[in-house]
């Protein structure tokens, strides 16, 4: 009994290891020397529903989740709380829309330098995993479809 | 009654003869501001401390744009479509100045602005102000910007329209931050045309 307790123990602690969040292409621009700020860019798909709810980088003082909105030609960023990710669903972090905000950077990032970033997902049981990711810079000047085109 | 359901149909026939007044114009992509009584002009300072004002750059075609460094999604993208615009254009892309005006001048030094615009291309040109000088400029282009806190930091909200003018140094296109490098290459290109004697 006890050893069977024990197995379902480990099936729920694998399960939770395995629910599936996938990321791809996360990339951030480079900046220049004191320039505090930049965006991260990603695609993230949960298999289940869930939200992004938090970031971190040693690379930043504070990691942030931030949403762009144009409004009559105004630009407007705000953090939000969180990001839903529905489940099977391709969300988007890109220019012209969301982004993960490192502010108060510790050093300059340079082009094609690699910096670390946790994404934390949280699903419907408030259960939270966290994905380590790797996201490479790209020159300032990067647009979307130029930064793609150079992989 | 019949004259009523006459009135009824009038403003139905302006909207039909509307089309009709429109001349050869050319039509951009972009806002054409033509005229406009705003944005006339601009003061502010280079980061060699040199003052700055359109008359500066004439016989150019400036592209100005209100921004702040520490953005990290539309300044970036409005100044590499400038970029991209500029090679399109090829030879006459090196009659297209690109002007930065910081709408942060608290943050963005000289130096950061400086080295900012030249990750760009070096040709481009960082423009600040004191907090005074910045909001007379902003006001002059109907430019909004307004700090907004976040967490221990803050962001700016702004207006992201890059302001275009002819040769002549008269305001002629206000483009929106949607507009695709190569739609803003045309409108250039048809400017260009358009105002060269």
């Amino acid at each position: 009994m006890k050893r069977l307790f024990l197995v379902s123990l480990l099936c729920v602690a694998t399960s939770a290891t395995f629910a599936q969040v996938t990321v791809t292409d996360p990339w951030l621009r480079a900046t220049v020397p004191q320039q505090k700020a930049t965006g991260v860019f990603l695609q993230i798909t949960s298999a289940k529903d869930a939200r992004l709810v938090e970031a971190r980088s040693p690379a930043a003082n504070v990691v942030e989740l931030h949403e762009m909105a144009m409004v009559d030609n105004v630009m407007k960023m705000r953090a939000i709380s969180g990001l839903a990710l529905p489940a099977g669903r391709v969300v988007e972090l890109k220019p012209g829309g969301y982004h993960v905000m490192l502010i108060d950077l510790k050093q300059q990032i340079k082009d094609g330098e690699v910096v670390p970033v946790t994404l934390v997902v949280e699903d419907k049981d408030k259960k939270r995993e966290t994905i380590e990711i790797n996201a490479q810079a790209r020159p300032l000047a990067a647009t979307p479809s130029t930064g793609s085109m150079k992989h | 009654m019949r004259r009523r359901s006459l009135l009824r149909l009038l403003p139905a026939a302006l909207v039909l003869a509307l089309p009709g007044c429109d001349r050869a114009a050319p039509t951009y992509f972009s806002i054409d501001i033509t005229g406009a009584d705003y944005g006339r002009d601009f003061r502010l300072t280079d980061p060699s401390g040199k003052e700055r004002t359109l008359a500066d750059f004439r016989g150019m075609v400036v592209m100005l744009f209100f921004g702040f460094t520490q953005c990290p999604d539309v300044c970036p993208t409005a100044l590499a479509r400038a970029v991209e615009v500029r090679n399109r254009l090829g030879a006459d892309g090196e009659r297209v100045q690109v002007v930065f005006v910081t709408v942060d001048p608290e943050r963005d030094t000289p130096i950061v602005l400086k080295e900012y615009t030249a990750a760009f291309d070096p040709s481009f040109l960082g423009l600040y102000g004191d907090a005074e000088h910045t909001k007379v400029v902003a006001r002059e282009f109907r430019v909004i910007y307004q700090k907004v806190p976040t967490g221990s930091s803050y962001t700016m909200d702004h207006t992201a329209l890059t302001f275009v003018f002819d040769s002549q140094g008269r305001l002629r296109l206000a483009v929106r931050h949607e507009q695709s490098a190569d739609q803003l290459a045309a409108d250039l290109r048809m400017l260009i045309k358009s105002s060269s004697p």
